[in-house]
This record gives C-alpha cells, sequence and structure tokens, in this order.
C-alpha cells in the first residue's frame, strides 16, 4: 500500500493537477462518447420510425 | 458442407452479432479498467525519480497504442472494401475513426500533463509528438472528408484513399524515438529485450492496454450498428425488425 491515508492519496504527491487532470479528462472523454452514440442511436431511430409511419399512412 | 463467409459481410447479419457482443466487450473493459488501476494507483510503487506523476502512464501509454492499432485496422478496413467492394468494410472503417480520435487526444493530453512534471514544458515540437498530432489530424480529415461528400460510395472511397495514405504516419509515430533524437523517451517495452519498469508498473499498464482493446471493440461496434441503421434505413429487415423493438411494441 502507497498511501498513509485518503488525503496522501487525492494529493499524489504534489503531483494532483497532473494525475487527476489525465485521469479525469479521460473519464469525461469517455462518458462524452457514450452519451452522444446514444443521442445518435436515439435520433436514427426515431427517424427511421417516423419514415415507416409516414409510409403506412400513403398505403 | 461450406461456411459462407461473405455472410458476414452483410450489416444485416452482423448487425444482431454486435449487439449481442457489445455488453460483454463493456463488461471486460470495466472489470479490466478496475484492476488495472487498483494495480497501478495501490499495488505499483512509486517511481524514485518522477515521484506519482508516472502514475499517468497507465492512460496514457494503452491510448496512445491504441491509437495508433485502431488506425492500422481502420486503413485495412478501407483496402478491404476499395478490393472487395464490400459495404460493411467502410462502415467498420467509419464505425473505429471517432474512437481512434478519442485515443489520440487522449494519449496527447496525458502525455501534456505528463510532459509538464517530467521535461518542464507541456509541449514540445519533436518528432514523437508532432507525428502524434498529425495522427490526430488524419482522423478528423478522414472523418471531415467523409462528412462532407454527400454520395456516400464517393466518401467511402475518397475517405478511404486518405486513411490508406496516412497509414505511413504510422511507423513514423513508433519508431520516431528511434529514427530521431527525440525528448520523448525510448519504448520502455519492446520484444526483444525486458521491459525497464519494475514489474508490477508493467502488469498494470498491460491490464489496461487490455481495458482500452476492449473498451475500443464496444464502442466501434455500438457505432457500427448505429451507421448501418443509418445506412440501411430503407431496407425492409431495419423497417421490419428493428423499428418495432425500438418502438416497444411485441416483434
Amino acid at each position: 500500500m502507497n498511501w498513509g491515508s485518503a488525503a496522501e492519496f487525492f494529493a499524489m504527491g504534489g503531483y494532483a493537477d497532473y494525475v487527476w487532470g489525465a485521469y479525469g479528462i479521460t473519464v469525461l472523454v469517455i462518458v462524452a462518447e457514450l452519451l452522444s452514440l446514444a443521442r445518435r442511436k436515439r435520433t436514427c431511430l426515431r427517424r427511421i420510425s417516423r419514415r415507416v409511419t409516414l409510409q403506412e399512412s400513403e398505403r | 458442407m461450406a461456411l459462407n463467409i461473405w455472410r458476414f459481410a452483410s450489416p444485416q447479419v452482423i448487425y444482431p452479432i454486435a449487439g449481442r457482443m457489445i455488453p460483454g466487450f463493456m463488461l471486460a473493459a470495466a472489470v479490466l479498467a478496475l484492476a488495472g488501476l487498483y494495480i497501478g494507483f495501490f499495488v505499483a510503487p512509486t517511481d524514485f525519480q518522477q515521484g506519482e506523476s508516472y502514475r499517468i502512464i497507465f492512460i496514457h501509454v494503452p491510448a496512445a497504442w491504441m491509437s495508433m492499432l485502431i488506425y492500422v485496422v481502420m486503413a485495412f478496413w478501407c483496402a478491404i472494401g476499395m478490393i472487395m467492394r464490400t459495404r460493411l468494410s467502410f462502415m467498420m472503417a467509419l464505425a473505429l475513426a471517432p474512437t481512434g480520435a478519442l485515443m489520440t487526444f487522449i494519449a496527447l493530453w496525458t502525455g501534456a500533463l505528463w510532459g509538464k512534471p517530467a521535461w518542464g514544458t507541456w509541449w514540445v515540437w519533436d518528432a514523437r509528438l508532432t507525428s502524434e498530432l498529425i495522427l490526430l489530424f488524419l482522423y478528423i480529415g478522414f472523418l471531415s472528408l467523409h462528412a462532407a461528400i454527400d454520395d456516400v460510395r464517393r466518401a467511402d472511397r475518397a475517405a478511404g484513399l486518405l486513411a490508406l495514405v496516412g497509414v505511413i504516419n504510422v511507423p513514423i509515430i513508433y519508431f520516431s524515438v528511434q529514427w530521431w533524437n527525440t525528448l520523448h523517451q525510448g519504448a520502455s517495452v519492446s520484444l526483444t529485450r525486458a521491459p525497464s519498469m519494475a514489474s508490477t508498473m508493467l502488469a498494470g499498464m498491460l491490464i489496461m492496454v487490455l481495458s482500452a482493446w476492449m473498451y475500443s471493440i464496444a464502442a466501434s461496434l455500438m457505432r457500427l450498428r448505429i451507421i448501418i441503421l443509418e445506412r440501411e434505413a430503407d431496407a425492409d429487415w431495419v423497417q421490419e425488425q428493428i423499428v418495432p423493438i425500438a418502438q416497444g411494441a411485441k416483434p
């Protein structure tokens, strides 16, 4: 175990900004990718189902 | 009886298969990330030169490796698409590009945050950093070029050609630390000699590399399914099978 306490862990031996800045942005970017994928899928399915409804009403 | 492998070049066949594979890859990515981070933060010792700042390695190296590997795979699918004229190949390439760009960005960002404490500078125009930045521009160029051309087939071929020409940059990135005098250090891990780092550091890093693999596969498959839906919106199988499920109706 490298750390005596939680505070010591978060301080990262004085490199907190660098280490947590690296990890924080990585998590943020991954979450953003997953959210944008979910939104893109929703939009796509909505557009297709609207088209299907339109075709059915024309028949 | 020969198994017809061309069946797997069909978007309709791949769509449900990809869908079933995604949860497994995502779960593997999460479990491996937890294990890798545990080893990286709690088992691997403090570096005697760099202190705790070296712990950025557990995302920096996996992201940098993935950024190059994804590009090669993307270019491979572009080549297959051009030779075999399979639609799905270009969809695969297009599904990989944003995740590759994201990995490149993470590699550059974490590299800057590591460079500052290690070298005293966020950025330097040395061969390794510059060629990795060019990789980011290649991903962005691939996606922009594809988006700029309305006809999908022409967009596939034009962007595919760009991807293939850009492959030359990948060995340049990889060997830049040998070919030029770079501020960036040489490879810590290679097939021909023992790694120049503590074994627990190496274990944590390699587990994070596996996690990055699993995540990239999962995210790319998710995007592949969306691209299939977008391109096959007029196909009967989409309108008859996918849309009713999405609307919550019983199939």
